[in-house]
């Protein structure tokens, strides 16, 4: 007998291992119908998991942590069994603010810290001169992208909320209003860096990489109540996106599993440009300079699946950082809770010791994350809109 | 905001569906109705309108934009989405069905949203229909011009009339359990191949 699932998702590459489980047949192994649905924005993926037109869904993980604190919107309980990609985010810059960036910095251009302050310089001379704020834009208010845009200007001291625009842009639309002047950078997922490099209007200024060395970044979510009633469906579902994460990170499997996801109901992109993020080797350039990472996206190596509620709380500290909860020891609970490497070990008969030892976050600036002391750690940034 | 008709703005690319809503809406007395198909700047001209109502479709991917209504900590009136009210489901699910969303500006009586939800699902449904329709319209008039040009070059090689031609046609998607549009294509396809 056969399980139908309903599955919704959003056009991008860290979606590979659920498009990979379905339509490389991992699913059908474990007795799965699945129907995967694209969609255009988070707010429909998070409403449609949210009312049961979808069964699961590829998540943001702050929207399942944001879903489950009923912040902004309806609360409604997420579980997330398993992730389906860490890191995987660039930021990218117009060719005029990377020229302004490249005049006034001191150090490595890859290092992080040097490319915040001299963003501030940046950011300091437009407003002495009368320019307009720089605009940024990320894709969702509950994103990855917002928190870590704010994370490194903030770092350089530019107060992301005072000196420059945050806009919300849908990612097909980023390449569009960078080359229009609409915005001057932005910070999203795969494919978008790449396409608007090889349009020749963006340089890829930063992998999300270079800012935390291990960001949860979507989550395959389902209903709390929904991954109660039906453990043993979670369970096969868990096992084939796992299947196709080990799958993807095959260097020799690596040429189909971009045919796959490049196809048109899927990502539907070139191949080819799947590929390169799949490896890690993109161009940051329209001038065709490449830069490697094998910390670019991380799908199924280095642990990457197992979802950990360290990443959780690290996420629920940046909401509270920026204003958008409150403080409270049972909202970190409630927010550590979403993220279920309990059902991760039991679909795949794991003891629960790691095999590799994941990382801290490994943020550039500040001090090491402290999942037990948030307001301790919180205190040593200087820039916040902490609610009091 | 008193009993006056509340502000609507209507986010749509369709101009079509748009006007439908609109015109629904009028009709049932709402005469502050803004409609915005451009969507550049989207936020800025929505603070700029200061609406009591948005009302957006589920396949515009600004959808997402709407969301940062409710970070912005210095707007004096902050909308909240129509998904936040869980009482009523069965709207929600309607609506969600119809393809389109609704944001409501905080202070607005639940009684008087309904109606104004309850018009968008119908006109909403009401243009999909129509699509639909357009759509089949569309390939029947596609399938006749298919259909015509198969009867004529049955005409031309079987030496048949037109009436002949038709009947071939018919009695031999009968016989294959097909539809006489795809015959027609196949004896396109062929004679194309033949050339």
């Amino acid at each position: 007998m056969t399980i139908p699932l309903r599955i919704g998702f959003i056009p991008l590459c860290d979606a590979a291992a659920l498009i990979v489980a379905v339509d490389k047949g991992f699913a059908a192994a474990e007795g799965l119908d699945v129907t995967l649905v694209r969609e255009v924005s988070w707010s429909n993926v998070r409403d449609k998991l949210n009312i049961g037109l979808f069964d699961a869904a590829h998540l943001l993980a702050p929207v399942a942590i944001a879903s489950s604190l009923g912040l902004g919107h309806v609360k409604v309980p997420i579980a997330a069994p398993f992730n389906l990609g860490l890191n995987g985010n660039a930021i990218t810059v117009s060719p005029a603010l990377h020229a302004a960036i490249m005049t006034e910095i001191s150090g490595d251009p890859v290092d992080p810290m040097a490319t915040a302050l001299a963003l501030a310089r940046v950011v300091a001379k437009r407003r002495k001169s009368g320019a307009e704020p720089l605009t940024f834009g990320m894709t969702f208010p509950f994103s990855t992208h917002n928190y870590q845009l704010r994370f490194w200007m903030a770092a350089g001291g530019v107060d992301p909320d005072e000196d420059v625009r945050l806009v919300v842009l849908p990612p097909p639309y980023m390449v569009d209003s960078l080359a229009s002047g609409h915005v001057d950078a932005f910070c999203v997922g795969a494919p978008w860096n790449s396409v608007a490099v090889d349009l020749g209007v963006g340089h890829i200024l930063h992998f999300v990489a270079d800012i935390l060395v291990r960001a949860v970044e979507k989550v395959l979510a389902v209903r709390q109540d929904w991954s109660e009633k039906n453990p043993e469906v979670l369970a096969a579902l868990v096992r084939a996106a796992s299947r196709a994460a080990e799958f993807i990170e095959q260097p020799q499997n690596r040429a189909e599993a971009a045919r796959i996801l490049a196809q048109p109901e899927r990502i539907g992109v070139d191949a080819e440009v799947v590929q390169r993020t799949l490896d890690g080797r993109l161009k940051i350039s329209p001038d065709g300079t490449v830069r490697e990472s094998s910390r670019y996206l991380l799908v199924g190596r280095e642990g990457a699946t197992r979802p950990d509620p360290v990443q959780a709380a690290w996420l629920y500290a940046q909401m509270v950082r920026w204003g958008q909860a409150s403080i409270s020891p049972a909202a970190l609970r409630t927010a550590q809770a979403v993220f279920r490497p309990d059902l991760y070990d039991a679909a795949l008969g794991r003891d629960g010791k790691l095999t590799d030892a994941p990382g801290a976050i490994g943020a550039f600036a500040g001090p090491p994350f402290d999942a037990n002391d948030i307001p301790g750690h919180l205190a040593a940034f200087a820039i916040g809109r902490q609610k009091s | 905001m008193g009993e006056s008709s509340p502000k609507i703005v209507i986010v749509d690319e369709s101009p079509i569906r748009a006007a439908i809503l609109e015109e629904g809406l009028r009709e049932a007395g709402f005469t502050g109705v803004v409609h915005i198909s451009e969507m550049q700047s989207l936020l800025a001209r929505i603070y700029a309108l200061d609406p009591d109502v948005i009302l957006i479709d589920l396949e515009n991917p600004s959808r997402d934009v709407l969301e940062q209504m409710f970070q912005v900590s210095r707007a004096v009136r902050r909308p909240i989405a129509m998904f936040v009210d869980q009482s009523d489901a069965a709207s929600i699910q309607a609506s969600v069905d119809a393809g389109v969303s609704a944001y409501i500006v905080d202070g607005l009586k639940k009684e008087r949203i309904k109606p104004i939800l309850d018009l968008c699902i119908s006109r909403f449904n009401a243009f999909a229909k129509l699509q639909d329709e357009l759509d089949r319209t569309k390939s029947a008039l596609e399938d006749r011009k298919v259909i015509d040009r198969a009867k004529g070059i049955l005409m031309k090689l079987k030496g048949l009339t037109e009436e002949e031609a038709y009947i071939l046609l018919r009695s031999t998607a009968m016989r294959e359990k097909k539809k006489i549009g795809e015959i027609a294509q196949s004896i396109l396809t062929a004679s194309e191949m033949l050339k």
